[in-house]
């Protein structure tokens, strides 16, 4: 990846850039790594209440598209207005910060959840909205805004939004793996979310860091 | 001709005897299912490319008598409790067990819950059953009508577990949160048993969790079945001897159903059998599916 950004730029300071590249497209597979294995633990999270049948899924996978293209939409008019990688790292903490009360009050959210509505469907696609409509659209804010971080000429910015998209579906389909194959033979749900949203705190912190010292 | 229509009409019937004929074929929401008719049985089957396995089979000529061993087996539970009036059933089959249950006990209140509409469908169309005043089917995920049924306050005095039998374990049915809640619902002498798997690691999570759930409980397997039913009660155990006379006064009315109750008690044990330094099974922790594979 890195020598092709290279050329992607100019190269009055090829090796700050080089960083800043690296930083972005690692965070970015971060996200993607991270969306996935969130939305495979809702399967968990929602079965003791609604059960897994297919509607279930359904309701999980609905409200994680849904709430990601909101966080694209927004991501995106956010990149417009000075983008920097202080207030990219924002977004992987604020990410990391709403995922807390999903682990928290799961059980209080989806008792709640459940002494109101009945049907199963209806029931599910209400707790997976309390529960990952905010965290999962503020991941999705990610994509568009790392696409207007990498982008320096117009003329190149389909091939960086391939390149954005390739690192991070890979870390999508990397997170769907690791998740479902090992990661529940190994840990608690909670175990997982809880590191999830630490991974997403210290990338987080590492951009805003990042940022700072390029200030300076 | 005569002669020949009569190999032909021979022939037929001998090949019906022991080639045998799908009935009917569904995909289903959850399953491949089958009907299959051989050797005057009719069989449901929900996976057909991995071993075919049989879910449940009806005698063509002796439609009462149950064909498993662990369909009889799952009557075992009725020694601690012999006079059931609310009976819940987690998984329907072919129907074979309520059918049987509402011949027992003519008076008793009996909920199944089954998740497949097909399967549903399937029992009533091919298996002969059918629901009564005191018989019900509800379609539904068994950990939302226990939960639902607990909301509502009800109790039970039998429950009986029938959901694992397919290929794929429906992993929130197997930690202890949910046989906290299915404790939850028995009446206070309630008894629980669950047909369930006799291989794999996952006897020894699944057999810890129970134990972490209902304290001691009754491990029953028979020599013939690759099955093993657990039989757990609410508040304590009633002695091998209570079991035993219990076994003696009912072994009459199940034999019909080729039930031979005075074997069962030999059979039941309290032995703790399993690596008891597994983890338990949790909502939190639960790949039962994937614990299937390792030994």
């Amino acid at each position: 990846m890195l020598p092709h950004s290279k050329t992607d730029k100019p190269k009055t300071a090829p090796l700050p850039e080089l960083v800043f590249n690296l930083i972005v497209l690692s965070l970015a597979f971060t996200s993607g790594f991270i969306i996935m294995s969130i939305e495979l633990m809702g399967g968990r999270i929602l079965a003791p209440y609604f059960g897994s049948s297919i509607y279930v899924w359904g309701s999980i996978i609905t409200i994680f598209m849904l709430s990601l293209s909101i966080g694209s939409l927004y991501g995106g008019r956010l990149s417009v207005n000075n983008p920097h990688l202080g207030r990219y790292g924002l977004f992987f903490i604020a990410a990391a910060i709403t995922l807390i009360p999903t682990i928290v009050w799961s059980n209080a959210m989806m008792d709640w959840v459940f002494v109101r509505l009945e049907d199963p469907r209806y029931g599910s696609l209400a707790a997976s909205t309390l529960l990952f409509f905010v965290p999962t659209a503020i991941l999705g804010m990610i994509a568009p805004y790392s696409v207007r971080l990498l982008v320096a000429h117009a003329a190149h910015s389909g091939q960086i939004a391939g390149r954005l998209y390739f690192i991070s579906t890979l870390g999508s389909a990397l997170g769907t793996l690791a998740t479902s194959f090992y990661l529940v033979l190994w840990f608690e749900v909670d175990v997982i979310l809880m590191t999830m949203s630490a991974v997403l705190a210290t990338g987080g912190i590492t951009a805003i860091i990042t940022h700072a010292s390029q200030r300076t | 001709m005569i002669l020949r229509t009569a190999i032909l009409v021979m022939l037929m019937l001998a090949s019906a005897t022991t080639v045998a004929i799908e009935i009917h074929q569904e995909k289903s929401l959850y399953r491949n299912i089958v009907v299959r008719e051989a050797d005057n049985r009719r069989c449901l089957l929900f996976t057909v490319k991995r071993g075919d396995r049989n879910q449940t089979c009806m005698d063509l000529q002796d439609p009462k008598r149950l064909v498993f061993h662990y369909v009889r087996m799952a009557f075992g539970g009725l020694l601690l409790k012999p006079d059931p009036g609310r009976i819940l059933i987690v998984g329907l089959g072919g129907g074979s067990i309520p059918t049987a249950l509402a011949e027992l006990y003519p008076d008793a209140t009996i909920d199944v819950v089954e998740i497949d509409e097909a399967v549903v469908r399937v029992a009533r169309q091919y298996f002969n059953f059918t629901e009564s005043k005191n018989l019900k089917v509800k379609v539904s995920d068994a950990r939302v009508f226990i939960k639902r049924a607990l909301l509502q306050r009800q109790t039970y005095d039998l429950i009986m577990l029938d959901a694992f039998t397919g290929d794929y374990i429906p992993e929130h049915l197997m930690t202890q949160e949910f046989l906290q809640e299915s404790r939850d619902l028995l009446s206070m002498d309630g008894i629980l048993v669950a047909n369930t798997f006799s291989t794999s690691a996952l006897y020894d999570h699944e057999s810890e969790t129970y134990q972490a759930v209902f304290g001691d409980y009754l491990n029953f397997k028979l020599p013939a079945s690759g099955n093993r039913v657990i039989i757990a009660a609410r508040q304590g155990l009633p002695s091998d001897f209570e079991i035993k006379s219990q076994a003696i006064k009912f072994a009459e009315r199940l034999r019909p159903y080729g039930i031979e109750a005075r074997d069962y008690p030999d059979h039941m044990s309290r032995e703790k059998d399993w690596n008891r330094t597994r983890r338990i099974l949790t909502d939190q922790y639960s790949p039962a599916n994937l614990l299937r594979g390792e030994d």
